[in-house]
Order: structure tokens, then sequence, then C-alpha cells
């Protein structure tokens, strides 16, 4: 399959935030930019922030120990900081093979 | 040692051709190709939709392949892997390992599926005959396979 790179760059402060397969339907978005509000440090918190953003983040984050994290495409932990993050996916387990 | 993503299938033999061509260190070639099953616990599939991740599945498979490399004596290695819409008994994936001898061979492909399983963002939906769908769960084993080769020093 061929995609296309995503050419535009996010504002000063902005992030990309990227959902995949029953993420992505659950909060009817694949991706968005936004400013986070401050105070979220790490893979953790963004997880909380999600779970209390309201519907239908909300429920799609109900249960963020289902959920793995991405930031520049690399795997990363709840502990990890998005302090260097351009994009950040959140899926659910991988299932490929 | 290469990655691919496509929606096209693939022709085992001809990759492995292509593969081999010209390399006479290699003594062992090993193949593992993961295809649609038409059933799940007894409910007939229709179709299984692959998405994925562009740009973190390519990384990815290529970290994969890289570590291979480092634990086995390999000469040269192929991940295909297939998205989009499949239906049972169409290809999903195929792994070719070549080595000079048989052992590394197929060791390495096996870590390199366990691995694709564990870490390669791919996500599987089924379609079923009754026209439901489901999103593939992932598996406790295949994490626990993973677990094994980390743990694993070659």
């Amino acid at each position: 399959m061929t995609e296309k790179p995503n050419t535009e760059k996010p504002g000063a402060g902005e992030i990309v935030l990227r959902y995949f397969a029953w993420l992505r339907e659950r909060t009817g978005v694949s991706e968005e930019r936004l400013t986070l509000p401050p105070g979220i440090l790490t893979v953790g918190d963004l997880l909380l922030w999600q779970s209390q953003r309201g519907h239908p983040f909300d429920q799609a984050f109900a249960k963020p120990e289902a959920i793995r994290v991405a930031i520049n495409h690399t795997h990363a932990k709840p502990a990890a900081s998005i302090a260097s993050a351009r994009e950040i996916a959140f899926f659910p387990p991988v299932t490929g093979g | 040692m290469s990655v691919r993503v496509s929606t096209a299938d693939f022709d085992v033999s001809e990759e492995m051709n292509r593969l081999t061509a010209g390399n006479t260190e290699i003594g062992g070639v090993a193949l593992f190709a993961g295809k649609v099953r038409g059933d799940v616990n007894g409910e007939a599939l229709t179709s299984m939709t692959l998405e994925h991740y562009p740009g973190m599945t390519e990384a990815e498979l290529e970290r994969i392949e890289g570590e291979a490399q480092r634990r086995f004596e390999l000469s040269t290695s192929l991940i295909i892997h297939r998205v989009g819409e499949l239906k049972p008994g169409d290809n999903i994936v195929l792994v070719i390992t070549c080595a000079p001898h048989r052992k590394h061979a197929f060791a390495a492909a096996e870590f390199l599926m366990d691995y694709l399983k564990m870490y390669a963002p791919f996500w599987k939906k089924e379609t079923f005959a009754s026209g439901a769908t489901r999103w593939v769960d992932a598996r406790e084993s295949d994490d626990e396979a993973a677990a094994a080769w980390a743990a694993y020093s070659e």
C-alpha cells in the first residue's frame, strides 16, 4: 500500500495524535493536531488525560492498560517522556502475522 | 535484507529465487508463509482486513530484521506483509531467511515471526458470514514467545 507521507508539519507546540484499529473507530478520529494542556509529561499522563477528555475519548480510553502507545514511530511505555514527541499514536496490542 | 508492506499478493518461489540469486554463501533457506483461515472457532469467515501504521510498520520490520541479523548467522532475509482486505486462503505474510547453515535459517525465521507478531503495528479485523465484524485480540502466547526470545542469548 502506498501511503502519502505526512508533509504538513505541526505548528509551534502542536502535536499530531493518531488512532488505529478499534481506537480509531471508537473515537471517530484517525488523526488530529493539537496543543496539549500543560502538565502532561509522560505517556501515562497522556492516557489519563484522554480518559478524562469527554465523549467519545473517555470511553475509548476507559481501559488504558489495553492501549499501546508509540512516540515518533517507536513503541513507548507509560513512564516514557513525551518531551520530544512530534507524533503520538494510540492503538490496541498488535495482531499481525 | 528487505521488508515490504503491500496490498499485492506474493509468489513464494519468485521471491526466494530473487533473494538468493547469485549468493553462493547460502546453504539453507527457511520460509514461513501465513494464510487466512476460513473459520474462527467454527464461525465462517468471509474476509479479513489488515490495517497498519504506515511509516512505523516499515521502521519496526527493519528493526526486527536488524535484530535477527545480530542474533543469527544470516546471509539475507525478506519480510513481506500484506494489508487491506483478504479472503480465506489468501497469503498474509512471508518470511524468508537465508543462511550458510540450516539451524540459523530455521531459528531466524521463527524469531522474525515471533517478533513481528509482538511489535509490528498491524491489526486484523474479521468479517463473518453473519455480517458481524470483530477486531482480533492479541494472544498472550505471542507475547510469551517474544519474551522467550528476549531471554534467549545466541
